[in-house]
C-alpha cells in the first residue's frame, strides 16, 4: 500500500506600514498596513483560498472519505481572515466538519521562536492549539514548525508536548541516501513519528506547473499520477507538502492548476495499492523503517534548506537579536496587548523580506518582499520596534511607580 | 552707472536641485542681486520646473539653434564632424558627436539635456559647451562666472567667442569626490578651466590650497570667497515637540565617501559604549547606504542608530530642530553649508579639520575625521555638558551674523569690477 500524504500551509503575515519613520517612533503605535493586509487578504482568499476550498470540498464528499488532506494555518493568517474575510474560515470549518481534513499545530504567530526562546516558543504552540481546537473542534496532533525548520533538539521537545507526528523537509542533508516516501523517526524519541517532504514531486506541483520552460510542461494529472505510481513497491507514503496559495495565487486560474487538482484523486486512486492519508493517520499503516539524525537546522526555504532565508547576514542578525531581546520586560509586564503587537513582530516573513541572497532563489525573495529593498525593511521594521521599545520602557516605568506605592500603602 | 551684466553657467537651479551645488549657486544670485548685479543663470535642464524668477534663466533645453541664425554658421565651419581638439576644449574623443546625433541635431535644431549626473555626463558637458559659444556670441554681458567643472567647458567657451572675462567658480574639486581615484577626464577639464579663467573664486582656503597643491594653480589667481546660509526657514525650532527623550546626534549629507559615514558609526558605537541615553541619525542617501546600514546592524546598534534615507525640504528642518548635535566627519569638505544649517536651528556643531567651513567657524570644535576616539569623547564631553554645548552654539551662531549671501555677492562684484576694469 502507498499512502499520498497532502499538506498545504496557509500563511499572510501582518505587514508593516512602508512609510513608518524615524519621525513615528514615539509618536505613532500604527504598525500595519491594514489597507494592504485586507487588500492582499481578499486577493488571496478570492483567486486561491476559496476556490480551492470548494473544490477539495467537492472531491470529499465524491469520494466518500477517501480522499483526504492536511491544512495548516497560521494563528496570524486566521486572525486576518477572520478581521477581513470571515467566509474563509466558515469554509474551513466545513470542511473540517468532513472529518477527512487534519489541522495541524504551528507556532501561533508564525514564529522562529524555537531559536530563539524555548518559552516563548512552547507558548506561541499552546496558542495555535487552543485556536484550532476552538475553531475546529479537534485538538491538533501533529506539529509543524514555521517553514518546516527543523532538528533533533526541536523533535524532542515537540515528542515531550505531547504531539505523535511531525513534519520536516526531506532534505538531503538528512536523508542521505535515503528515500523520503518512508516513515521515519527522530534519532533520539520512541514515539513520534516524523514524516518527510518529497520536495521534488512537491515542487513538480508547487513551482514547476505552470513553467513553460519545463521539459515536463504541461503537467496533467494523468502524468503526475503515473509518476506516483511508478513508485509502488519502493515506497510507502509519498509526502506532498506545499503552500496552498500554490492553487490560484502562485499558479493563476488560467494555467489549469484547478483542473489538475481536481482531476488528481481520481487518478491517483486508480491504482488499487494508492490511499490517501493525514499526517497524523499514517501511523495507522507504516511503521518508522528507521532513525533521522538532523543535528543542524534543515528547513524548506530556498536550495540550502536551511535558515539562510531569515538569518545570517548583519541585518537579519541584528533585527531578530532585538525583537528577542524585550521578551524579559515584557514578561515583567504581562500586557497582553503588548505580548501580541510584539509577537506579530516575531512573523518570520519580517526577516525573510531582509535576505540579500539575491541568486536563484532572489526572484522568490523579490516576489513576496512589500518593500522596496532588504535594506528598506530592515529601517522599518527596527523603527517599529524602537517605538515599542519606548512603549515598554514607559510601562515598566509607570509599573514601577504603582508597585511603590503598593508598598507604601501596605 | 548700469549694472554689471554676468552670464552665469551652472548644472542646477532650484527648485531642480539634487545636491548642494544649486542650493549655493542661489544663494550667490541672489547675493550678487543684491548688490545690484544683473544676472542671467543658464542651466542645462530645469526639467520642466519652472524658475524662482529671481533672475533670467536659460533652460539650455530651449535654445533652439535655428532662433539665433546659428546653426548654418556653426555646421559651415563643419565644428561638429571633424575631431573636436580645435574645438573649444580637449574633451576626450569619445564624447564627440557622431554623424547620427548631428542629424538629430540638423533636423531638431535643439540639443537635448537631461541635467542629470548620469552616464552621458561627459556628452552633456560636451553640448553645455556648444551652448555657451552660442549664447557667448549672441547675448551681451560683461562677464562669464561659471560653477564648478560641468560648465567650465560653457563659460571657456563664451569666453573664446566674446573676449569677455572668466570667473570659474569651485565648491569641489575631483579630489574631495573621489579622494586619490579620481577621474583623469574630470581633472583635466577642471584644470583647463582655472587655467584658462581670469580669476577663480574657492569657496575656503582648504579648496584653495587644493588647487595650488594638486592643479598647479598660481596662488594670486585664487579668491577666497567662503559661503553663506539662506536665512529664512520654514520652521521654528520651538514648533516641534520631540518625541524622543535620549539626545539625538545627527549626520546629514550624501552618504559617500567624501562625508565620512563610516566615522560617524564607528565614533557612535563606542559613544554608546559610554552611555545609553543617545540616539544617532544618518539622515541622506548614496552608494555607501546600504553597506552603513549593514554596518550599523553588524555593531548591534539598531536600538540607537537610525536612517531616514534622503529628506525632502521641511524634514531637513524638522530633522535639524529635533538634534542635540549636528557632527560632519567629512573625509574631504570644500564648505559644507550643512554645518551653517544646523546652527540656524541652534545645533551645536563638531565638524571635521577637513572642510572649509571651520575657517569661518573658530568656535565650533573640530576633529580630524579619521580620530574616531577623539570623535566619540567630544560627542560624549558636549552631550553631558550642556552649557559647554550651548557656548559651542551661540558662540558659532554669532558668527553667522555676520555671514551673509549679499556679502559673498559684494566680494563677487568686486571681483567682477576688477576684471572689467582691468
Amino acid at each position: 500500500m502507498v499512502g499520498v500524504c497532502f499538506y498545504f500551509q496557509i500563511h499572510q503575515p501582518f505587514r508593516l506600514r512602508e512609510n513608518y519613520s524615524f519621525f513615528d517612533i514615539g509618536v505613532n503605535h500604527f504598525y500595519e498596513d491594514a489597507e494592504k493586509n485586507a487588500m492582499i487578504c481578499r486577493k488571496v482568499s478570492q483567486k486561491s483560498y476559496l476556490p480551492a476550498n470548494r473544490i477539495i470540498l467537492e472531491l470529499i464528499r465524491r469520494f466518500e472519505g477517501k480522499f483526504r488532506v492536511a491544512f495548516s494555518i497560521s494563528g496570524v493568517a486566521l486572525e486576518q481572515f477572520e478581521l477581513y474575510m470571515p467566509e474563509v474560515i466558515s469554509s474551513f470549518q466545513e470542511l473540517a466538519k468532513t472529518g477527512c481534513v487534519e489541522f495541524l499545530c504551528e507556532t501561533y504567530y508564525h514564529s522562529l521562536a524555537f531559536l530563539f526562546s524555548k518559552k516563548e516558543f512552547k507558548e506561541q504552540v499552546l496558542l495555535h492549539k487552543k485556536k484550532i481546537e476552538q475553531l475546529f473542534g479537534k485538538k491538533p496532533v501533529t506539529f509543524r514548525n514555521t517553514e518546516l525548520i527543523y532538528s533533533n533538539e526541536l523533535a524532542s521537545f515537540i515528542e515531550k508536548m505531547g504531539f505523535k507526528t511531525i513534519i520536516a523537509e526531506g532534505a538531503d542533508q538528512i536523508l542521505g541516501w535515503r528515500s523520503p516516501n518512508f516513515l521515519y523517526r527522530p534519532i533520539n524519541s520512541y514515539k513520534i513519528n516524523l514524516l518527510l517532504k518529497n520536495y521534488r514531486l512537491s515542487d513538480d506541483i508547487a513551482f514547476r506547473f505552470s513553467n513553460r520552460e519545463w521539459s515536463e510542461w504541461p503537467l496533467t494529472a494523468e502524468k503526475y499520477s503515473v509518476w506516483l505510481h511508478s513508485l509502488a513497491g519502493q515506497a510507502e507514503i509519498i509526502n506532498l507538502f506545499m503552500d496552498y496559495e500554490t492553487f490560484g495565487e502562485h499558479h493563476w486560474e488560467d494555467t489549469g492548476i484547478f483542473n489538475f487538482l481536481f482531476k488528481l484523486p481520481e487518478e491517483i486512486l486508480k491504482h488499487p495499492d494508492f490511499i490517501f492519508v493525514t499526517p497524523s493517520e499514517v501511523e495507522k499503516y507504516f511503521t518508522p523503517v528507521s532513525k533521522i539524525d538532523a543535528p543542524y537546522y534543515i528547513s524548506w526555504a530556498d536550495l540550502e534548506r536551511d535558515l539562510t532565508a531569515w538569518m545570517g547576514n548583519p541585518i537579519q542578525n541584528e533585527a531578530l537579536r532585538f525583537v528577542y531581546s524585550l521578551e524579559k520586560d515584557l514578561n515583567k509586564l504581562k500586557d497582553p496587548e503588548l505580548y501580541h503587537v510584539w509577537r506579530k513582530l516575531q512573523t518570520s516573513d519580517h526577516f525573510y523580506y531582509m535576505c540579500t541572497k539575491w541568486f536563484s532563489d532572489g526572484d522568490v525573495h523579490k516576489y513576496f518582499n512589500p518593500y522596496k529593498s532588504p535594506f528598506d525593511a530592515y529601517i522599518i521594521y527596527t523603527n517599529v520596534l524602537n517605538d515599542l521599545y519606548e512603549t515598554i520602557k514607559e510601562k515598566l516605568a509607570l509599573k514601577r511607580k504603582k508597585d511603590v506605592r503598593k508598598k507604601i500603602s501596605v | 552707472m548700469r549694472p554689471i551684466r554676468v552670464l552665469m553657467f551652472g548644472w542646477e537651479f532650484p527648485p531642480f536641485i539634487s545636491g548642494g551645488l544649486g542650493t549655493a549657486c542661489y544663494g550667490i544670485v541672489q547675493g550678487l542681486l543684491k548688490n545690484n548685479i544683473d544676472v542671467t543663470f543658464v542651466v542645462p535642464s530645469m526639467k520642466g520646473l519652472k524658475s524662482n524668477n529671481i533672475c533670467k534663466v536659460i533652460d539650455a533645453n530651449e535654445i533652439s539653434i535655428s532662433d539665433y541664425e546659428l546653426k548654418k554658421r556653426l555646421l559651415a565651419k563643419n565644428i561638429f564632424i571633424r575631431n573636436i581638439s580645435p574645438y573649444i576644449i580637449n574633451l576626450p574623443k569619445r564624447f564627440s558627436i557622431n554623424e547620427e546625433q548631428l542629424e538629430f541635431f540638423r533636423s531638431s535644431g535643439i540639443l537635448a539635456f537631461t541635467g542629470n549626473y548620469g552616464e552621458n555626463l561627459m556628452r552633456e558637458v560636451f553640448y553645455y559647451s556648444i551652448i555657451g559659444r552660442i549664447l557667448g556670441e549672441n547675448k551681451d554681458f560683461d562677464i562669464i562666472h561659471c560653477h564648478d567643472w560641468l560648465s567650465y567647458p560653457a563659460g571657456i567657451a563664451a569666453k573664446q567667442v566674446s573676449g569677455k572675462p572668466l570667473v570659474v567658480h569651485i565648491h569641489a574639486t575631483e579630489f574631495d569626490r573621489s579622494g586619490e581615484n579620481i577621474n583623469h577626464d574630470v581633472y583635466n577639464i577642471e584644470k583647463e578651466g582655472f587655467e584658462k579663467a581670469d580669476k577663480i573664486v574657492a569657496v575656503s582656503y582648504y579648496t584653495k590650497n587644493i588647487l595650488i597643491n594638486r592643479y598647479g594653480i598660481f596662488p594670486d589667481k585664487i579668491k577666497v570667497v567662503h559661503n553663506a546660509v539662506s536665512k529664512e526657514t520654514h520652521i521654528q525650532r520651538f514648533g516641534i515637540k520631540k518625541p524622543l527623550k535620549e539626545k539625538i546626534v545627527l549626520f546629514l549629507g550624501r552618504v559617500t565617501m567624501q562625508k565620512g559615514p563610516e566615522y560617524f558609526i564607528q565614533a557612535a558605537s563606542l559613544v554608546l559604549k559610554k552611555m545609553k541615553n543617545v540616539r544617532f541619525v544618518m539622515a541622506g542617501s548614496g552608494d555607501m547606504l546600504t553597506r552603513m546600514i549593514s554596518y550599523q546592524a553588524f555593531l548591534k546598534m539598531s536600538r540607537n542608530f537610525h536612517f531616514t534615507g534622503f529628506l525632502q525640504d521641511v524634514d531637513v528642518e524638522r530633522m535639524y530642530a529635533v538634534s542635540d548635535l549636528f557632527v560632519m566627519p567629512s573625509v574631504s569638505e570644500p564648505f559644507g553649508i550643512a554645518a551653517f544649517e544646523a546652527l540656524l536651528f541652534d545645533v551645536p556643531v563638531i565638524i571635521s579639520k577637513q572642510s572649509g567651513v571651520s575657517e569661518v567657524l573658530p568656535e565650533a570644535v573640530t576633529v580630524d575625521f579619521w580620530d574616531v576616539y577623539k570623535l566619540a569623547d567630544t560627542i560624549v564631553d558636549l552631550l553631558k555638558h550642556e552649557k559647554k554645548a550651548k557656548s559651542v552654539a551661540l558662540a558659532c551662531k554669532k558668527r553667522l551674523e555676520n555671514i551673509c549671501w549679499e556679502l559673498v555677492g559684494q566680494k563677487l562684484s568686486m571681483i567682477y569690477s576688477e576684471l572689467i576694469g582691468g
